[in-house]
């Protein structure tokens, strides 16, 4: 009889900019070393998994990071308290570093997570792009952060146009010369702030690995893909497994260097010559990680069993040249479920 | 029979993106008593707004932060930043804990001296020291900080003239990764003006070069530049060990620590995200133990730290004077504390907390002050329990600048008290009369009278 | 003024308006206010159980009331009474 676990997932999100909280947790109910029953950590009232019941057991409405971890514990003590979890696993970018900091306290409580280290999170950070390049030897555009637009008309003496002008969290564009960095450094930085990131243009194909380290340096899981259609969001709606070695390589080079722990996702471009370079670093797993469980390679069920202090053999092999085709799906509900999730915060 | 507590009737929209009741700042506790003692009591005495300062928080706060220090390094001292927070009262908690004074101003330094510091435990810092300030400085062998060439030969002159040997040292400027790089004050490492000074101070002989300062940035963020500061300080001391076979008695980080304040525009809280003490502590003592400097000559660690010493400390109570709808509907509340007295809501998002009972419901608020003024905006977007006029609230953490940097403006500025550990309640500076103003001014005898 | 029909509120202070598909969201005070309204009660009685019951004053609640009828009208909530010519 397998055991039965209780597992909280966030990022149930699954709308036209996805989180993986859905992919996530249908790996999880495919998982063979364990039975498990799926809580849902939401923020706002229309993710669409809490609507999923063959999925997602029950949800909860948690707070948003802006306020703060204290107040994010005792909802999760509240929630403890009702479904006595086992493991967490956060699925957002934006409520890592709350999860991260309390991974002692929700430890002591018997929540278990598998998390990359604040040290590691903090440096594959954008603004630290290049930085992590030099000390890991991993190829990454060359980028220099700015504060100050005026700086811009000397960037032709180190970098060659066009160039990316991006935000320290969000946006990206190419500008072609001067006057067009100018202009999106104004618009970016009015909404983002200061730095603005300045990074060479590297024209090539865009290819994603998602996997997991265990955090001695070894590679647990490995999975490489390459978007086939892109949505206006710059997301995948589809993709291919594919067999890359050089792929495979830097990821292991990357885990056996950083000796990073937990699921990430590596943005990878390749360039004319075939070179691979590092574009960025997403601490968690991707929105088309069920790619990698059809593949043969269960991570969330890996990240389970490691959470939970087990050892975990890595994966060898995974299928390749097998496609994700992403669809949406129309789920008629009744008001009253939304009325029970906005008003008391539990589905 | 008691009447239930009222709440305003309240509807709002549900919509999709809207934060959900888990996702407020509502979760907050009510905060009607400081220390033990009434907020209402409080009011009813020294009127609303009133400043209130803990002084079980300095105190443990100052605890805190020399554990971080002298747990990790031998020789520790702590020098109160006056311009901080220069109430004296508050300046003596911090000299009752051990702290020197580190002081930017004649005012500052007689305001010292008048708390009782003795004049050689006084750190003079800043740009601006006239002639007289400094052969008075020099004659009480205060710490002297030199920014600037034409501060240096000044001393020299007043040293020559009086045969008095000054204290001093330098402020160092220097390139620690971050921006802006404060190279306004002081001497740049990177460049050689550092040395330049060194050696002139060196070659005089005319004074004791005492120790080595620098004061990086103000709210950092991160404790890494710390580090780097610390490592090109030492490499100074090794510097002036190995070329004229000195020994430094201190190095001094100066401040710039973050408190746990939240900026504005920042996306996670500053409780959650801002250093420690232990993580400022760790960068600055690793790097000077792991430098060369010998063991047996290891400098006493300076420390200036003011903002974080302080903020937590101090509270600001004020009551709602109405509430309103802008023309867009938004929910609009003034508060009688104005930007006139809490500078730092230019920079922070406070946290505000109604000083009675509420519920869960809120509204996304934005607090003005009572000035009739546009810019007087304490909260631009904040979710609030309904507030009734009359209510009181709370703002936390204004204990650093905003005795300092307020303003008398078109208002009067109000009483600060001090609880004390026993939760006793003292004035510690009075609230301002008529008279604390118009006794200043002069009208000449033409324009006393008129006729309207 | 009336609520406008159909309009149905839940204990929880749950409302939705099924002309619109807009829903809201009630404080208790909210709740009490409607309910009363939609008995048929006007401004004077509802003003005077709620001061009764309540530690508030007629001014106060006075304010209170209209802003929230404000809100109930920018809201399509209840039946704009055609003014009086």
């Amino acid at each position: 009889m397998a055991r039965k676990l209780k597992i909280a997932v966030s990022g149930l999100n699954a709308i036209d900019s996805p989180g993986p909280g859905v992919a996530v947790a249908r790996g999880l109910k495919e998982a063979k070393s364990f039975d498990s029953s799926i809580i849902g950590l939401s923020y706002e009232s229309l993710e669409p998994g809490i609507y999923l019941h063959d999925l997602i057991h029950k949800s909860y409405q948690i707070p948003y990071p802006s306020v703060g971890t204290e107040t994010l514990l005792e909802r999760i003590k509240y929630i403890h308290s009702i479904e006595n979890i086992d493991v967490i696993i956060p699925n957002f970018d934006a409520e890592l570093y709350s999860f991260m900091k309390l991974t002692s306290e929700l430890a002591a409580m018997g929540i278990n997570t598998f998390l990359p280290t604040i040290e590691q999170f903090e440096e594959r950070h954008k603004i630290n792009l290049n930085t992590f390049g030099e000390k890991y030897d991993i190829k990454v555009p060359k980028s220099k952060a700015i504060m100050d637009a005026g700086e811009i008309y000397s960037l032709h003496e180190e970098f060659a146009y066009p160039l990316v002008v991006k935000g320290k969290y969000y946006d990206a564009y190419i500008a072609h010369n001067p006057q067009q960095a100018a202009t999106f450094f104004y618009k970016i930085s009015s909404k983002w702030g200061l730095p603005i990131i300045i990074q060479q243009f590297i024209k090539g194909n865009e290819y994603n690995v998602t996997g997991l380290g265990d955090g001695n340096g070894n590679m647990i899981a490995a999975v490489p893909m390459r978007k086939q259609y892109i949505t206006d969001k710059g997301k995948a709606w589809g993709g291919i497994s594919i067999n890359d070695e050089k792929m495979l390589e830097l990821t292991q080079h990357f885990l056996s260097s950083t000796k990073w722990r937990g699921p990430f996702e590596l943005e990878l471009m390749k360039d004319a010559e075939g070179d691979f370079y590092l574009m960025e670093i997403n601490p968690r797993m991707p929105a088309w990680i069920y790619l990698a469980v059809g593949v043969g390679q269960n991570i969330p069920e890996a990240i389970v069993n490691l959470a939970l202090g087990e050892d975990v053999k890595a994966f060898k092999t995974f299928l390749t040249s097998k496609m994700f085709i992403r669809y949406s799906w129309d789920m008629i509900v009744d008001i009253k479920e939304f009325e029970q999730i906005a008003s008391y915060g539990e589905l | 029979m008691q009447k239930k507590k009222y709440e305003r009737p309240s509807i709002k929209k549900i919509e999709s993106d809207m934060p959900n009741k888990f996702g407020m700042r509502s979760e907050y506790q009510p905060m009607t008593h400081i220390d033990g003692v009434a907020v209402k009591d409080i009011i009813k005495n020294y009127g609303s707004p009133v400043f209130v300062i803990s002084e079980k928080t300095i105190r443990k706060t100052f605890k805190d932060a020399m554990r971080a220090f002298t747990t990790r390094y031998p020789k520790v001292q702590y020098a109160w930043s006056y311009k901080t927070n220069y109430l004296s009262a508050v300046c003596n908690v911090f000299h009752q804990e051990g702290s020197w004074a580190e002081v930017v101003s004649r005012f500052e330094y007689d305001k010292a001296i008048g708390n009782g510091v003795p004049a050689n435990k006084i750190i003079f810092n800043g740009p601006d020291k006239t002639r007289k300030d400094l052969e008075k400085a020099i004659k009480n062998q205060s710490l002297i900080h030199i920014d600037h060439l034409d501060e240096y030969y000044t001393i020299l002159e007043i040293a020559e003239m009086t045969n008095i040997r000054p204290q001093v040292a330098i402020r160092v400027n220097m390139d620690t990764g971050i921006y802006p790089m404060w190279d306004r004050f002081g001497f740049n490492y990177e460049n050689g003006q550092a040395w330049d000074a060194l050696n002139k101070i060196m070659m005089s002989k005319k004074m004791d070069l005492v120790g080595l300062h620098c004061h990086i940035g103000t709210y950092m963020m991160t404790a890494e530049p710390y580090g780097v500061a610390a490592a090109k300080l030492a490499d100074l001391a090794v510097g002036l060990q190995q070329k004229y076979n000195h020994y430094i008695k201190y190095i001094d980080m100066g401040g710039g620590f973050a408190s746990k304040n939240t900026l504005k525009g920042a996306f996670l809280p500053g409780s959650d995200t801002n250093p420690s003490f232990d993580d400022y502590a760790e960068k600055i003592t690793s790097a000077i133990i792991n430098s060369n400097i010998s063991p047996e000559h290891i400098p006493f660690l300076f420390l200036e730290s003011g903002r974080a010493m302080i903020d937590d400390a101090g509270y600001l109570i004020g009551t709602v004077i109405a509430n309103k709808r802008s023309s867009t509907g938004k929910r609009t509340t003034i508060l009688n504390i104005g930007v006139n007295i809490l500078f730092t809501s230019f920079w922070y998002q406070h946290k505000i907390t109604p000083a009675q009972e509420f519920t869960h419901h809120t509204e996304n608020t934005m607090i003005y002050g009572p000035l009739c003024m546009n810019i007087d905006v304490i909260r631009e977007n904040v979710e609030l329990p309904l507030l009734n006029a009359g209510d009181n609230v709370v703002i936390h953490q204004v204990g650093a600048y905003n005795m300092t940097q307020w303003m008398q403006f078109i208002t009067l500025r109000p009483y600060v008290v001090m609880v004390s550990e026993k939760a006793e309640i003292s004035v510690i500076r009075k609230g301002e009369t008529m008279s604390s103003i118009s006794d200043y001014e002069v009208i000449p005898q033409h324009l006393k009278d008129f006729k309207l | 003024m009336k609520i406008n029909k159909n309009i149905a509120i839940s204990d929880s202070g749950f409302l939705l308006n099924p002309a619109t598909g807009e829903s809201f969201s009630l404080n208790s005070m909210g709740i009490k206010v409607l309910k009363l309204m939609n008995e048929g009660k006007d401004y004077l009685e509802i003003e005077k159980l709620i001061t009764n019951e309540f530690d508030v004053s007629n001014s106060t609640f006075d304010k209170d009331y209209n802003d929230f009828i404000g809100l109930l009208q920018q809201n399509h909530l209840v039946e704009t009474e055609s003014t009086k010519a």
